[in-house]
């Protein structure tokens, strides 16, 4: 059977803002891929828990908050905790450009910006995935 | 299969990682899952596996999610398969039963896991089987398989389970006739959800009266076989069961089975339906309750024997289920998918009939 | 031949030439539409007002249906409130940038809190990790909103707080700040949000399930009609709805439907609707289709004024008169080129001046990539004294009347935003309707479809899906300090070491006792506010008794 992207949709923090979460939700649905979607105000750990659970192959963040420094690279090092390296991580929002190269040190493999079209998200997961059959 | 083999205790080790990824094989039919299945068919049967089902809106989710907090609560390991449907235009899907259970997500003792139909029920039926079964042998002592009761192939995927929840709620009208239509029949425990809203009681009126001519009319229901195999016991008891008169001492079997709180058929004293409880999911109301009418019904099972008749029951459906797709892929792999299209025109064409294509087949297959 | 008829004539032979030339040199597009998608035509006439009553649908500023303005003068008599929304970090840093504002001619206080304080979680909270005074200030307790306030004369500013789910508390806090600096609360003049169910469906700091919040906004209601009468005690919300992705008729739609919600509620619960509704105020949004902007506002006005009169039966012209404070739209800026924000900004904000509004804020330049800067700022409030004091827009009253193509949008936004309300009400109400999640449903499609257009390149978005250059990386941008998190801690344990703990714990017991009961609870919140307990402590003598809502999600 054909292999299904897998992704994991989540807003960790405590920003309401889910416009974008869900945008890019029912995007990546119509690209063809399952999609879990979290809900608002998740804890790290339950966003790392869940990936885990759902074996998701991408986890997918938003943010608008600011905390994005904060909690971007607290869910890479549960992955990394749980053994978790071939999930691929990005994240989107309100992030200064200056703030990216950390996050993508941190293990942030995309972060994107406001503005960036949906379809340009949609071909970073399906040329990134860390893994295949 | 030195991987299988590992995959599999670490499956029953406990390892969350491990069980989510054969599940994911279980889920994209990958042929080396199959190893690891049988690996782990010793260790199956140990959780009660139980079947949510109800129209869309009924609030299944919310349910589930306060069912799973009150199992907790007793120290139960929990597990939930949520499936979903995919569109069926582009296969994708958003499963969105998880976030009412999100709050469980770092609870070591609960595993949830969203599945999507991926387009054929059938094959989602068979994932939902094996994923159960994975999740049993994993050691949880509740399987929960939440899915949309519309018509018979969603039916089909709670059929495997030991105890069905039917859920129903006010307001919607329509899904009291697809309850009529038959859906009915496969309910252990009726739940009327969302019971704050105006008509809640006349659904559960019309539910019980439903269940009552179904068994007035000797309709073949799913829990009958179970009342009547109490029943039996009971006569052999002394009636003792039934009544609220119970002897000292330690319960009999018979008592054990009683605790299923079935509600007598007026004016037939003999004939019972299941229980119909009310709910808020939103609040909590009425959780305690259902949860014990579906640990009791458990209860029921397991002293009447049932739950044995039952699964012997669930695994002949699913083993004819399986040959029936062994055979067509058999008769598929043999390159005879083109020949059932020429023998389809061989009787459309009348040179041959109906009965003549069947035996065909019938000696295509002996002969491989 | 009566003058229609003429004009029809004279519009079917210009329709005829039209399309003569389109033949040989097509227009743009096959079809032209609002920012909001609706449909506009090539040309409007007075055919198209031809049902309308001027009397009766139009009238005069000030008068019934409030079509043209709230006030007999508007702008001739005073401009509206320019009011920037700001604060991060802690109450010190903000203090300091509401002098700055105070100082550069803002002539009323707008401020921020961050998101703990919006849900009502102390800054040591575990889920405020990473979050305090990121997006406003934090503010845990009395100690915090003394030095907030610092230096504030508070009966000599209008002071607005974005707040929701815990209104009540910031609000006993405002009050208790104004009892120290001698000011008594009848002299208090601003608004709290206090608008939970659009949190529910666009802005997502709710705390507590529907019910027990309709309580606490009808006990706000109560109380600020004896002791805080210039208060104005909720800004009804459309701005966020909008920001979720609505059409401007839903924003009008969903935001009056909330409205009528939180007036049958204030109802039921035996107010006099001519008691409170006076003190209700709206918000809404202005974006970048000038002319339906203005229609928006106006057409919300004229809906408002239908409903109070006919549904709720209220008297007073205070009551029917929706006053609005408007934000531009921070959805329509762009991270791209943005020096281009300033540009839009600058016709949100004319279209809400166009539109008659109250108060304003507008957005600065820089917040698509973080918090503003003092000097985006000061080019945002510069864009409204510009409008205010050279445009010439505030020299006559709803300059825009009478335009055919205004006067017909507004018809059209009326109509379809009652429709809406005629949905919602067929559902059982807002409140209803957002339960079933009939309102983010609705939302969620427009936003989705917005989206799809952008993408597609139907709709232009400068410097976005067209005009693009190679950028440098915005220099300069405001960063938090992630230390306030440490800070606001260290600040919580030295207070609660201090403070007067048993009058603290008799405070919250009465409070939940008040809460189990029926009794207003803003007298045991405020009394509780006085003896130092902190926000997170308060909410959660109420999550206890009230419960938390879970969050409805529409995909």
């Amino acid at each position: 059977m054909e292999r299904k992207i897998r992704v994991l949709v989540a807003k960790p923090g405590l920003d309401g803002h889910d416009r974008g979460a869900k945008v890019i939700a029912r995007a990546l649905r119509d690209a063809g891929m399952e999609v879990i979607y979290t809900g608002l105000r998740q804890t790290p750990e339950q966003i790392v828990s869940a990936a885990v659970q759902e074996d998701v192959d991408v986890v997918a963040m938003s943010i608008l908050s600011g905390a994005h420094n904060h909690l971007f690279p607290r869910v890479m090092d549960l992955l990394r905790e749980k053994g978790v390296d071939d999930v691929l991580v990005i994240g989107g929002g309100v992030i200064p450009d200056d703030d990216i190269p950390g996050l993508k040190a941190a293990g942030i493999a995309g972060v994107f910006t406001p503005g960036t079209p949906t379809t340009e998200t949609i071909e970073f997961i399906k040329n990134n995935l860390k893994r295949g059959d | 299969m030195e991987e299988s083999a590992a995959s599999s205790d670490l499956v029953r080790s406990g390892d969350i990682r491990a069980t989510a990824r054969l599940i994911s094989m279980v889920e994209r039919e990958d042929p080396s899952r199959l190893a690891a299945l049988k690996a782990l068919h010793a260790y199956v049967g140990n959780a009660h596996v139980v079947g949510i089902t109800g129209p869309p809106g009924a609030g299944k989710s919310t349910l589930t999610d306060k069912i799973v907090s009150r199992l907790r609560e007793q120290g139960r390991r929990v597990a939930v398969l949520a499936v979903d449907p995919s569109s069926p235009f582009t296969g994708g899907a958003i499963l969105g039963d998880r976030i009412r259970m999100q709050r469980h997500a770092t609870d070591d003792g609960v595993f949830i896991r969203s599945l999507a139909t991926r387009g054929h029920l059938g094959g989602l039926s068979r994932a939902v089987s094996e994923a159960s079964r994975v999740l049993d042998a994993a050691g949880y002592d509740f399987v929960i398989i939440e899915t949309v009761g519309v018509g018979q192939s969603e039916v089909d995927i709670v059929r495997i389970a030991d105890t069905v929840v039917l859920v129903s709620v006010p307001g919607l009208g329509d899904d009291i006739q697809a309850i009529k239509a038959g859906v009915m029949e496969i309910g252990d425990v009726f739940c009327v959800n969302k019971a704050d809203k105006d008509g809640a009681e006349r659904v559960v009126r019309e539910i019980r009266s439903m269940l009552e001519t179904a068994v007035l009319n000797g309709a073949t229901t799913r829990f009958t076989p179970l009342y009547e195999a109490r029943a039996a016991l009971t006569r052999l008891d002394g009636g003792r069961a039934s009544g609220g008169d119970r002897a000292p001492g330690a319960p009999s079997a018979a008592e054990g089975a009683a605790h299923h709180l079935a509600a007598a058929v007026p004016g037939h004293p003999n004939l019972e339906i299941p229980p119909v409880v009310a709910t808020v999911a939103e609040s909590g109301q009425g959780i305690h309750d259902l949860v014990d009418e579906i640990l009791s019904h458990e209860a029921s099972l397991v002293a009447t024997g049932f739950l044995r008749s039952r699964r012997e029951e669930n695994l002949a459906w699913e083993l004819g289920r399986g040959a029936a797709e062994r055979v067509l892929s058999a008769l598929e792999h043999d390159g005879r998918k083109e020949s059932m299209s020429d023998l389809a025109r061989a009787v459309l064409d009348k040179k041959i009939d109906y009965y003549d294509a069947l035996e065909t087949l019938e000696r295509a297959l002996t002969r491989s | 031949m009566n003058d229609n008829d003429a004009i029809k004539k004279g519009l079917e032979a210009y329709e005829a030439g039209a399309e003569k030339s389109i033949s040989k040199f097509p227009e743009r597009k096959p079809a032209f539409a609002t920012g909001s998608n609706s449909p506009v035509k090539r040309l409007y006439t007075p055919l198209d007002g031809a049902a309308r009553d001027y009397l009766r649908d139009v009238s005069f500023p000030g008068e019934y249906p409030y079509t043209r303005g709230v006030q007999n003068t508007m702008y001739r008599g005073r401009f509206w409130t320019m009011r920037q929304y700001a604060g991060f970090s802690t109450a010190e840093e903000s203090n300091k940038r509401y002098k700055f504002l105070l100082a550069q001619g803002t002539t009323g206080l707008s401020v921020a809190f961050d998101l703990p304080t919006q849900i009502g979680y102390d800054s040591d909270h575990a889920l405020s990790q990473g979050e305090v005074g990121k997006v406003g200030v934090a503010i845990d307790s009395l100690a915090d909103m003394e030095i907030l306030f610092d230096g504030i004369p508070l009966d000599k500013v209008s002071t607005s707080m974005t707040i929701n789910a815990p209104a009540s508390v910031l609000l006993a806090m405002y009050i208790a700040v104004a009892e120290k600096q001698g000011v008594s609360p009848d002299r208090l003049e601003g608004t709290i949000q206090n608008d939970i169910l659009k949190e529910y469906v666009a802005r997502g700091t709710y705390i507590f399930p529907p019910e027990p919040s309709m309580r606490l906004i009808t006990d706000i209601f109560a109380y600020c009609s004896r002791n805080v009468p210039n208060w104005n005690t909720i800004s009804i919300s459309g701005y966020h709805i909008r920001e979720a992705g609505s059409t401007a008729s839903q924003e009008v739609a969903f935001t009056i439907a909330d409205g009528i919600a939180y007036v049958d509620a204030a109802v039921k619960a035996g107010l006099d609707v001519d008691a409170f509704a006076p003190r209700l105020s709206f918000f809404f949004n202005a974006h970048n289709d000038l002319f339906e902007e203005v229609a928006k506002f106006r057409a919300a006005r004229r809906v408002w004024a239908k409903v109070m009169k006919e549904r709720f039966g209220a008297k007073s012209a205070k009551s029917m008169s929706l006053r609005f404070h408007t934000q531009t739209g921070g959805s329509t800026l762009t991270a791209q080129q943005p020096d281009n924000n300033i540009v839009r900004v600058a016709i949100q904000a004319l279209a809400a001046v166009l539109g008659g509004t109250q108060s304003l804020h507008t957005n600065s330049k820089d917040e698509a990539l973080a918090l503003p800067t003092e000097d985006s700022v000061r080019i945002a409030l510069r864009t409204q004294q510009i409008i205010a004091y050279e445009s010439g827009a505030t020299e006559t009253i709803d300059p825009l009347a009478g335009s055919y193509y205004v006067e017909s949008m507004t018809d059209r936004i009326q109509a379809e935003a009652e429709a809406y309300i005629k949905t919602i009400d067929d559902m059982g109400g807002a409140v209803k309707a957002i339960e079933r999640g009939y309102v983010q449903q609705e939302i969620q499609d427009a936003a989705y479809s917005y989206q799809m257009d952008i993408e597609s390149g139907e709709r232009v978005v400068v410097g976005m899906n067209k005009f693009q250059v190679k950028e440098a990386p915005p220099k300069g941008l405001l960063r938090v300090d992630p230390i306030v998190g440490e800070q606001q801690s260290a600040k919580l344990a030295a207070l609660r070491a201090k403070r007067d703990n048993a009058r603290v714990d008799a405070g919250l017991a009465a409070l939940k006792k008040a809460a189990e009961g029926d009794d207003n609870l803003m007298p045991h919140i405020l009394e509780a506010v006085r003896a130092y307990a902190t926000l997170g402590e308060i909410c959660d003598v109420l999550r206890a008794v009230f419960g938390e809502y879970q969050q409805k999600v529409i995909l």
